[in-house]
């Protein structure tokens, strides 16, 4: 991969750009500069609103720079105890169920990869088949009631507990990082099985594992519908349900028997603390982008180079 | 007969001496067994009329019952139409609009402004559906939303995209693209990346121009793995995206947007006939397991391609 990067900085370096070629490459340039621009828009707008006086912002003042700085909707925000529950709710879900993912995967995706052992072809057969079929939403559902797992932490944890997808893509990467003749230097030193996939494999696995821990991270972090299917006491409820309620279903805890510009004045509130609300849960996931993203994009390319 | 019998005992051995690799798999193989096979068992309740106190193996039996339900029901037509209309947009603009990303943003030649723009393309992506919801909701409100509002500096009346039944598939599309489109260059761009260098500069010297090179050297170069993403894309002919639906529909375009699985969620958990509700799932199951078979069929008949 190194290597085809180089490539690509050392090739097209502008021999001699015709007149039009040039042109195309300043258009083109700009085009997709724009697109990025479009696509990012949104999500700078939600920003600055959250940070806005909410009249202005309602009045449609707002395009780029706050109109009028506001702070008092973080304060409100931080003040919203589902919020604050959610947030710790989605933590725990998120460092519980990755730690989980984790401690399943790699062990089972090291020992799918020994081409040695027996029944491997069985076992790949039985888990790449829940790739292709499924009993669906209800029968899992009815399962989970009748294990009692339903509104308990376990429900949002054990039964995404190994991803086939993801064990696959570990499986592909201890397949090429480390050799027969590894496995066996090691054997002759005396070490067990145990010892070799604990001292020598998972130390050489650095990467992917960094690579499951943001797959698995981000997935539990965003995912909101089994909360909702699973999960009754709203003081279970993750942030992404909580927020489920306040900008989707519009139920936020305001009382509106009082006098119309009153009312006017609150439902303005009410929409700036969306925006901050917005913010706050996006925080962690971006603040870890700029790391995620690199371990992302490798273990895409892992995981589509395989075979 | 002693060959059997030895073979039999190397058979032991070798299990004896693997003990640690299947206590290293055991823990996953439960748990694949447990959440995935159980509920593919639990499926036989489609021909039940299923009481919780019984389980999946003690409820009434009534034949093909649900399926008939389900096929009497008036709405059952437009949601498979639906499933199929919308999964079918957002696999063509899927596979369009990330190969062109990819193909523009390997014409800057500005290699930090390139890395920058592939980076923040897919900021969207990393985002859940309640959240990007929101943003959509307000975005697109017809009262104070920001489109309403270039809307009316045009002079036109506001639309509300999301109770529009004629619109609401489109919306879908869109703001699916605004999510993946970026996620989903990163895999044609490190196509395009392996394409040999030497190519384009023999390219060059014969007097190419830009569209030249593209037409003839980088779209070739990601033919393969554009075939690959478009037979495997086939197994998605009935995922319409169940997250962002239920996120953005609403009961004024359940016309257009209801789709098999908000379908399947509401009858069965909102309305707890649960029998219904999995003829319903099953009904997606098998359909989506043809046609996943077939697409790997094909990625392995065209590009080589191997689940594992």
């Amino acid at each position: 991969m190194n290597t085809s990067v180089r490539a690509v900085t050392r090739r097209r370096h502008p021999m001699r750009m015709g007149a039009s070629d040039r042109a195309f490459t300043i258009c083109n340039t700009a085009l997709m500069a724009a697109v990025t621009l479009l696509i990012l828009y949104p999500l700078y707008y939600i920003v600055v609103a959250s940070i806005s006086d909410p009249s202005s912002v309602a009045g449609g003042d707002l395009l780029l720079f706050p109109p009028k700085w506001f702070f008092e909707g973080y304060a409100t925000a931080f003040g919203y105890a589902p919020l604050l529950s959610g947030y710790r709710n989605s933590l725990v879900y998120t460092a519980l169920g990755t730690a989980i993912n984790l401690i399943l995967t790699m062990p089972g995706a090291y020992a799918l990869s020994r081409r040695d052992m027996g029944g491997r072809g069985a076992v790949m057969f039985v888990f790449t088949f829940t790739m292709f079929f499924s009993g669906g939403m209800i029968p899992l559902y009815l399962l989970l009631r009748g294990l009692r797992l339903t509104n308990t932490i376990w429900v949002m944890v054990l039964p995404g507990g190994v991803s086939v997808y993801n064990l696959i893509v570990v499986r592909t990467f201890f397949m090429s990082a480390i050799s027969q003749e590894l496995l066996d230097a090691a054997r002759i030193d005396g070490s067990s099985d145990f010892g070799f996939f604990f001292k020598i494999a998972l130390p050489l696995a650095k990467t992917i594992i960094a690579v499951m821990v943001v797959f698995y991270a981000v997935g539990h972090w965003n995912s909101y519908f089994n909360a909702i299917m699973y999960l009754n006491d709203r003081s279970k409820m993750p942030l992404q349900a909580v927020l489920r309620d306040l900008l989707i279903l519009n139920t936020i805890t305001t009382d509106m028997r009082v006098n119309p510009a009153e009312a006017a004045e609150k439902m303005k509130r009410a929409d700036q603390l969306k925006y901050c609300v917005i913010i706050l849960a996006s925080l962690p996931v971006m603040v870890l982008y700029p790391f995620a993203q690199k371990f992302f994009t490798q273990g895409v390319m892992i995981g589509s180079l395989k075979g | 007969m002693t060959s059997v019998q030895t073979i039999k005992k190397r058979k032991h051995v070798r299990f004896r001496r693997q003990i640690p690799l299947h206590l290293m798999l055991a823990p996953c193989v439960a748990l694949v067994l447990v959440y995935a096979y159980y509920p593919m068992i639990g499926v036989v309740i489609a021909f039940q009329r299923y009481n919780p106190r019984l389980g999946f193996f003690g409820s009434k039996w009534m034949g093909l019952e649900n399926f008939r339900y389900l096929m009497n029901l008036p709405n059952t037509p437009s949601v498979i139409f639906n499933t199929v209309f919308i999964s079918f947009m957002k696999i063509a603009a899927g596979l369009a609009v990330p190969i062109v990303y990819a193909v523009l943003l390997d014409l800057i030649h500005h290699s930090g402004l390139k890395r920058a723009i592939q980076t923040l393309l897919y900021i969207p992506y990393f985002m859940s559906w309640v959240i990007l919801g929101g943003i959509l909701l307000d975005l697109l409100s017809p009262s104070t939303g920001l489109l309403a509002e270039l809307w009316r500096l045009f002079g036109a009346e506001p639309i509300f995209f999301l109770a529009n039944p004629r619109l609401f598939p489109y919306v879908l599309v869109v703001t699916d693209i605004w999510k993946t489109a970026g996620y989903g260059t990163i895999i044609y761009l490190a196509s395009i990346t392996a394409i040999d260098p030497s190519l384009y500069e023999a390219a060059i010297v014969d007097g190419a121009n830009r569209m030249k090179q593209v037409w003839h050297i980088t779209l070739p170069g990601m033919a393969p793995i554009i075939v690959l993403m478009m037979t495997l894309s086939l197994g998605n002919v009935l995922n319409a995206g169940f997250e962002q639906v239920v996120t953005l529909y609403s009961p004024i375009v359940y016309s257009t947007g209801d789709i098999i699985d908000t379908f399947v969620y509401r009858i069965g958990l909102i309305n707890n006939q649960f029998g219904v509700a999995t003829a319903a799932g099953l009904f997606k199951s098998l359909i989506s397991f043809v046609f996943i078979a077939m697409g790997y069929s094909l990625a392995y008949r065209f590009a080589d391609y191997t689940v594992f």
